[in-house]
C-alpha cells in the first residue's frame, strides 16, 4: 500500500482543478438557479486565452515571468464570455420555464467549442502549452511537478480569497441575500442584475485560472477539453451540494481523490479485476454520484434542498 | 462541368453514362471517375488522416497527367470521418450513392472501417485502406484461432496487419531491447486493443512477464494515478495499443513521475505530431509502423518530391506512399476493366463489381513495395519497420519482414 500517499496526492491535484471549475456552476446555480452548461467551454477558452498571451510574448520569455500576463490574459477572455453569456443568453431568458436557458447553455458550449476549432489557428489538434518545468520535487515518497503546486496553491488562494469576499464585503453578503431569496433582496434595494454579472464573473475568473493549471499540468490544451472537464466539475458541485462554494471545492477534492484510489486499488479486490483502472475512473466518480445522492440527496456540505415559498 | 452533367444523368441511365462525351478533352471519349477517401481531415488523428488524402490526391494527378487509363479523367472527393465510425459509416453511404465514385480509399482507423465495411459491400464497390491493421477486417472475428473467414470481398488493405506488427514490436522488445517486464496498455478501441492483446500474448510467449496492463478512454487527460501504479509495477517498458493522442499525453506524465522507461507503441503513434506535443519526453520511445520508410525508396522519391512541393499539412510518412499506392490499384483496376471491355466502361453497377474482382488481381510495384492481394484482401507486402525517436525524430532502427 506504499502508494496510497502518491495516489492521495494525484487526486488532490486533480479534485483541486475540478474544485476550481465547480465554483462557476456552483455560484451560478446559487443565485439563478441555472445549470450552466457552457461553464466548461469557459474554462476552455480561458487556457487558449493564455496561450494566445504566450504566443504574443517575446520568444524565450521566462515562463514565471509571463504566468502572471497569462492569467490576465486567460482571465479577460473567460470573464468576458461569462459576462457575454450571461448578458446575451441567460438574460433575455430569465423568468421562462428552466428548461429554455439550460437549451441555451448546451447551444452555447458547442458555438464556443467549434468557433475555437475553426478559428484558433492549429486548434484542430491539441496545442502545446508551455510547461514549468519538469523535474520533480520528492517529499517522501511522493513526486511532486512545479505544476501541481502552481494549481494547489492557486485553489487555496481563489477559495480563501472568494469566502473571504463572500463573507465581509458589502457585496459578498448581498450576493448571499440574492441568492437565499432575490425578489426579496431587491427589494432590499439590492441590485440582483448586478449580482448575477458577478456570480459569473467570479466563476470566469476561476475557470480562467482552472484553464491555465490544466495548460501548465499536462502540457497542452484542445478544443473539447471543457467536455470532460465541465461534467466532472458539475459533478463535483453537486456531490459537495450545489450551490455551497466550500461545497464545490470538497467536492472536488473528494472526486478527484476518489478516481484517483478507484483506478489505483478497485482491480485488486478479489473478484473485481475487470472493474478497475484507469477506463473505469469515470465510472467510479459517477457511483460516488449516485452513492452521496442516495444518502445525502443535498450534497455533502448541501443544507437542504431548497423550497421556497 | 462534366462531372455535373454525368450527375444528372447517370442516375436515370442504366448503361450509356460511360458513354456521354465531354468533348473539352480534344474531340475523344472522355469520363470522369471519382475515387472516394474517407479520413480524419480534422480533429483528432488529423495529422495522419490528411496523409490519406493527400497520397490519393497525388496517385490521381499523377494518372491524370500519364494517362494512365485513356479517356478517364480521375477526381478525389474526400470527406471527413472525424475518427468517429458512425461518421464514417454516413461518409460511405455518401459514396456509394454518388454515380461517379468507383471505388475508395480509406479509413484511417480500424474502429471506422468495421462501420464501413457492409456499406460497401452491400454497393459492391471496392474500398482499400492505406492504414487499417485489425487482423478482423479481412480475416474475420476468430482469425486468432486458425479459423480464417475473410467477411467481406470488397475490402482491401495496403498495410500489413496488427497480427504481424504487435508480434514484430513484441519480437524487437524481448530480443533487441531485452525487455522482460513490460506494462500493457490500450484504448479499448478495435486498433488499440487489438494492437495490445497480440504483443502481450507474444511478448509472453517469448518468455517475457507482463508487469501489468491497463485501459484508458479516449480523451481523457490525466493518466497521474496510472503512472503510479506503473511505477510501483517495475515495469522497465510500457506498450501502449491507441494513437498518439493519448499516448503523448502519457509519456510526459510517464517521464515527469520519474519513470524513465520507454513507450512503445504502433503505427496510431508514430506520427510528427507525437514528437511535436510530447517534446523531450518522447525520446527513446519506439514505434511500429507497416512498410518501410517511405523516403528510403528509389521508388518513392518522385512522390516525395511532388508532396512536398505541395506543402501540404499532413504526414506523408505514415500512410501516404500507401494511399498512393491503393489509389493506383483502383485506377488500374478501372483500366483493366475497361480494357476487357472494348476499352468502353460498363454501366456504373456492373464496372464497380467488376473493379473488386479486378483489384483482387492487382499485380504492380508501387512506391511503397509490391502491390498485391492474397485470399483475405490483405497486402502481401508483409514489411513493417521500427522507428525511435532520437534528436526529436522518428529514427527507423529496424526492417524488416514479419512472418510470426
Amino acid at each position: 500500500m506504499h502508494t496510497l500517499p502518491q495516489q492521495l496526492a494525484n487526486g488532490l491535484f486533480l479534485g483541486s482543478m475540478y474544485g476550481l471549475i465547480a465554483i462557476g456552476y456552483t455560484m451560478v446555480y446559487g443565485i439563478v438557479q441555472l445549470i450552466n452548461f457552457a461553464h466548461g467551454e469557459i474554462f476552455m477558452t480561458g487556457a487558449f486565452g493564455a496561450l494566445t498571451v504566450w504566443n504574443v510574448l517575446p520568444d524565450g520569455m521566462n515562463i514565471w515571468a509571463a504566468l502572471p500576463l497569462m492569467l490576465i490574459g486567460g482571465a479577460l477572455v473567460s470573464v468576458l464570455i461569462a459576462v457575454g453569456a450571461e448578458r446575451f443568453a441567460y438574460r433575455p431568458l430569465r423568468g421562462a420555464p428552466r428548461l429554455a436557458p439550460l437549451i441555451t447553455a448546451i447551444g452555447l458550449s458547442l458555438a464556443l467549442q467549434q468557433a475555437i476549432f475553426v478559428w484558433y489557428p492549429g486548434a484542430d489538434n491539441a496545442k502545446n502549452f508551455p510547461q514549468l518545468g519538469t523535474h520533480p520535487y520528492h517529499i517522501g515518497s511522493i513526486s511532486v511537478q512545479r505544476n501541481d503546486i502552481f494549481l494547489v496553491v492557486a485553489a487555496a488562494i481563489c477559495m480563501i480569497g472568494l469566502a473571504a469576499f463572500v463573507r465581509t464585503s458589502r457585496t459578498g453578503r448581498a450576493m448571499q441575500a440574492t441568492a437565499q431569496d432575490p425578489d426579496t433582496a431587491q427589494l432590499m434595494g439590492i441590485d440582483t442584475n448586478r449580482i448575477i454579472v458577478i456570480a459569473f464573473a467570479i466563476g470566469g475568473l476561476f475557470a480562467a485560472v482552472a484553464g491555465v493549471a490544466f495548460g501548465l499540468k499536462y502540457g497542452q490544451i484542445n478544443y473539447n477539453m471543457g467536455f470532460q472537464a465541465g461534467l466532472k466539475a458539475f459533478t463535483a458541485a453537486v456531490l459537495g451540494g450545489i450551490g455551497n462554494i466550500y461545497g464545490a471545492m470538497l467536492g472536488g477534492l473528494v472526486l478527484g481523490i476518489a478516481e484517483a484510489c478507484a483506478t489505483a486499488y478497485i482491480a485488486n479486490i478479489p473478484g473485481m479485476h475487470q472493474l478497475g483502472g484507469q477506463g473505469w475512473a469515470n465510472v467510479w466518480a459517477f457511483v460516488l454520484l449516485i452513492v452521496v445522492l442516495l444518502v445525502r440527496p443535498q450534497g455533502l456540505l448541501g443544507e437542504r434542498v431548497a423550497d421556497r415559498a | 462541368m462534366t462531372t455535373g452533367a454525368l450527375t444528372l444523368t447517370a442516375c436515370g441511365s442504366r448503361s450509356d453514362d460511360s458513354k456521354k462525351s465531354s468533348g473539352d478533352d480534344g474531340g475523344g471519349s472522355n469520363i470522369t471517375l471519382t475515387i472516394g477517401v474517407d479520413a480524419p481531415l480534422t480533429g483528432q488523428n488529423s495529422a495522419t488522416g490528411l496523409g490519406l488524402q493527400y497520397g490519393t490526391q497525388l496517385a490521381v494527378d499523377d494518372a491524370n497527367a500519364n494517362k494512365l487509363v485513356p479517356g478517364v479523367t480521375f477526381k478525389v472527393k474526400a470527406l471527413d470521418d472525424k475518427a468517429l465510425p458512425a461518421t464514417g459509416q454516413q461518409n460511405a453511404t455518401a459514396l456509394v450513392q454518388d454515380s461517379n465514385v468507383i471505388g475508395a480509399v480509406g479509413p484511417l482507423n480500424s474502429g471506422v472501417a468495421e462501420s464501413m465495411q457492409q456499406v460497401f459491400a452491400t454497393a459492391n464497390m471496392v474500398e482499400i485502406s492505406p492504414a487499417n491493421t485489425n487482423p478482423d477486417l479481412t480475416q474475420g472475428k476468430d482469425w486468432a484461432t486458425g479459423k480464417k473467414v475473410r467477411p467481406f470481398k470488397t475490402y482491401f488493405r495496403t498495410a500489413t496487419t496488427d497480427a504481424n506488427q504487435g508480434g514484430f514490436a513484441a519480437d524487437y522488445a524481448y530480443n533487441t531491447l531485452k525487455k522482460k517486464d513490460v506494462f500493457v496498455v490500450d484504448d479499448k478501441q478495435a486498433y488499440g486493443a487489438g494492437l495490445a492483446s497480440i504483443f502481450k500474448s507474444k511478448f509472453a510467449s517469448l518468455g517475457g512477464k507482463i508487469a501489468g496492463t491497463d485501459h484508458v478512454n479516449t480523451g481523457d487527460t490525466d493518466y497521474s494515478a496510472l503512472v503510479t501504479k506503473i511505477k510501483q509495477s517495475h515495469a522497465d517498458m510500457l506498450y501502449y495499443g491507441g494513437q498518439y493522442d493519448e499516448s503523448e499525453l502519457i509519456t510526459k506524465q510517464l517521464k515527469a513521475g520519474g519513470v524513465n522507461i520507454p513507450l512503445m507503441g504502433g503505427d496510431g503513434m508514430y506520427s510528427d505530431t507525437y514528437i511535436k506535443t510530447a517534446g523531450a519526453a518522447a525520446t527513446g520511445d519506439l514505434a511500429t509502423s507497416v512498410g518501410v520508410p517511405v523516403d528510403t525508396l528509389p521508388a518513392a522519391q518522385n512522390f516525395i518530391k511532388a508532396y512536398k512541393a505541395k506543402k501540404y499539412p499532413g504526414d506523408y510518412g505514415t500512410y501516404g506512399g500507401y494511399s498512393y499506392d491503393a489509389a493506383t490499384a483502383i485506377i488500374k483496376a478501372v483500366g483493366a476493366v475497361m480494357d476487357a471491355n472494348g476499352g468502353k466502361l460498363p454501366s456504373m453497377n456492373d464496372a464497380r463489381s467488376k473493379v473488386v474482382d479486378a483489384v483482387q488481381k492487382t499485380d504492380f510495384d508501387g512506391i511503397a513495395g509490391h502491390v498485391a492481394f492474397d485470399q483475405y484482401g490483405d497486402t502481401t507486402n508483409k514489411q513493417l519497420t521500427v522507428y525511435q525517436v532520437k534528436n526529436g525524430k522518428w529514427t527507423a532502427v529496424k526492417s524488416g519482414v514479419y512472418t510470426g
